[in-house]
């Protein structure tokens, strides 16, 4: 009877592991299947002619060359917040600080919070400083978005870090921002993990860009200007009533799920390769 | 030379300060904008009565979110009601029966399903669960579905939501101590009794933090339930209804409603109620969490 039990519930365990892994498939294998025969060249090299919504020739260039800026920007602007807040609560503050405790309280916290409300309040922020839906726009809200993403998993790195590096550094006489320019440097698999995890999650997410970054048909010239995205290319595209639209919209769809695949495929491979007590 | 060292860190420190500040600010800030934003028809309206009417007119003054606020809860009930079960087996096999290389194998499989952008899940629904709904399961329960409905989103939200539980329950199954397993495997047990006894009785607070955890990001959830759920201000009547979740009206009509300030109001209203909710639920499963993460610390 016991080893009955065990055997059922084993192959339902079992069975349980193949439906998530058969979705994940099931997931990929239909974009790529509506999406391949509407990948062309001039899908990832031309902006669409005639207007996104209704025009069919060309292809989804401005989203591809919008998402790249954005988040680019986004990035920038969030690595700037992220870097010198995990050297602060890490190497500044005593180990068991309340202080670090609060910060890493309110990261998971604001990790926590959905895109589209960061999206609202990015959009109240705009009006408040009279800035209109645009590329700047998109940037501040989609660091937003990634900055507590960036932020948790370079801590987890840092805190796993060895105390006899910074208690040599200070012993010898180093200023604590001095021993964090040596430590930086140890931290950098981390830090890459962190930049590929903020990309992956700010590149794909629509709700925040949907009122902040607008939409256009141009590729942006100035941070002043609207800039299409990669994931409302597709939301956009799909409601059209022009086949020849809806293709283009599942060719931005492949094009997104391929860089995502390559993020994360790129993040596992430097963190496994880098982590000492790897599994 | 020294003195300019000595300036330096501390320019630094507080310039670090500053940003640790303006970190857990940004958490305030956010609430308060949202809440200053929705005030003018709180001011307006009975709070309570907006939240039980369920009349969506916003051009004639109405505004009663009660359809959006049940069709959230229903989307993310069946979510869980989904994904639970399936996010439970498979952390129990992946932490007690599988090899190293099969775990090795599910990794990336569940981080690409965290990694997949919301709109791809979008894509993906409208493409085969929705017809599937439309011309399979609906038509054995009900006359008529366009397939657009609250099970597409609860279906499209559990796969959503299952990389964020597995991650989570794994955790939480790794912070009991190896002796009461071995206690358990060496008295005869076998290992699902194991499992059912030690394990899963141990870790009972930890899988209903996930749970809360996961249904905070469910109810969070914006584009790919807006792309599958039918966007209808109505209480749906059956999991083959249309449903608006709270999410998908902000996304749908914020922006260009700025011309109706009590509708932009109303919009923020809609946006404060999901921050407040979310970080309860939020706070609440993280604190149960970090209380199991430190007693795996220190045993």
């Amino acid at each position: 009877m016991k080893q009955y039990e065990e055997r059922i519930f084993k192959l339902i365990m079992i069975g349980a592991s193949l439906i998530i892994l058969g979705i994940l498939v099931y997931i990929v294998g239909t974009i790529f299947y509506k999406g391949l025969p509407a990948l062309t060249w001039d899908m990832i090299s031309k902006v669409p002619g005639g207007g996104f919504y209704l025009g069919k020739e060309g292809g989804v260039l401005n989203a591809i060359a919008g998402s790249v800026y954005l988040i680019f920007g986004a990035l920038a602007l969030s690595l700037f917040l992220s870097v010198p807040l995990v050297m602060y609560i890490n190497f500044y503050l005593p180990g068991k600080s309340w202080f670090s405790k609060i910060v890493r309280f309110s990261l998971d916290i604001l990790f926590g919070i959905p895109s589209i409300v960061y999206g609202a309040f990015g959009f109240s922020l705009m009006i408040y400083l009279g800035i209109r839906a645009s590329l700047i726009g998109g940037i501040i809200t989609v660091a937003m978005l990634i900055m507590p993403i960036m932020m948790r998993s370079l801590d987890e790195v840092a805190r796993l870090l060895s105390r006899d590096l910074p208690d040599a550094l200070l012993s010898l006489g180093a200023t604590r921002y001095e021993m964090i320019k040596v430590l930086l440097r140890q931290l950098m698999p981390g830090l890459a993990t962190a930049i590929l995890l903020g990309i992956g999650r700010g590149i794909g997410d629509a709700a925040t860009v949907l009122f902040t970054a607008g939409y256009t048909d141009n590729i942006p010239t100035s941070l002043n200007q609207p800039a299409a995205t990669l994931p409302l290319s597709i939301f956009f595209q799909l409601g059209s009533p022009v086949e020849e639209v809806q293709n283009r919209a599942y060719a931005s769809a492949i094009i997104l799920t391929v860089i995502i695949l390559i993020l994360s495929f790129s993040a596992r491979y430097i963190s496994s390769k880098f982590s000492k007590n790897s599994i | 030379m020294r003195k300019l060292r000595i300036v330096k860190d501390k320019t630094a420190r507080s310039v670090m300060l500053g940003i640790a500040i303006f970190t857990i600010m940004l958490l305030i800030v956010i609430g308060l904008t949202l809440f200053f934003k929705a005030f003018p028809i709180m001011k307006e309206k009975n709070l309570w009565v907006m939240l039980t009417s369920a009349s969506w007119k916003p051009f004639k003054g109405d505004f009663g979110f009660l359809p959006f606020i049940i069709s959230t809860v229903y989307v993310s009930l069946i979510a869980i009601i989904i994904a639970l079960p399936l996010s439970i087996l498979t952390s129990i096999y992946l932490n007690s029966y599988a090899s190293k290389r099969i775990r090795r194998f599910f990794e990336p499989v569940v981080d690409l399903l965290s990694g997949i952008p919301p709109v791809i899940y979008g894509v993906w629904g409208t493409l085969t669960i929705v017809p599937l709904i439309s011309s399979k399961i609906a038509p054995r329960f009900v006359e008529y579905s366009t397939g657009y409905s609250v099970l597409a989103g609860g279906i499209v939200l559990a796969v959503m939501i299952i990389p964020l539980l597995i991650s989570i329950i794994v955790e939480v199954f790794r912070s009991i101590p190896h002796e009461m397993t071995d206690a358990s495997l060496s008295l005869g047990a076998t290992k699902w009794q194991t499992v059912k006894k030690v394990i899963l009785r141990k870790s009972f607070p930890g899988i209903i933090a996930a749970t809360v955890l996961a249904m905070s990001r469910a109810f969070g959830e914006t584009m790919a339930v807006l792309m599958v759920c039918g966007n209808i201000a109505q209480i749906p009547l059956s999991f083959f209804d249309a449903c608006y979740p709270l999410p998908a009206l902000i996304a749908n009509n914020y922006g260009e409603m700025l011309s109706m300030p009590s509708y932009e109001s109303a919009l923020m209203l809609s946006a404060f109620l999901l921050f407040i909710i979310i970080i309860l639920f939020n706070g609440i499963s993280r604190v149960t969490l970090n209380q199991i993460e430190r007693r795996y610390q220190f045993s």
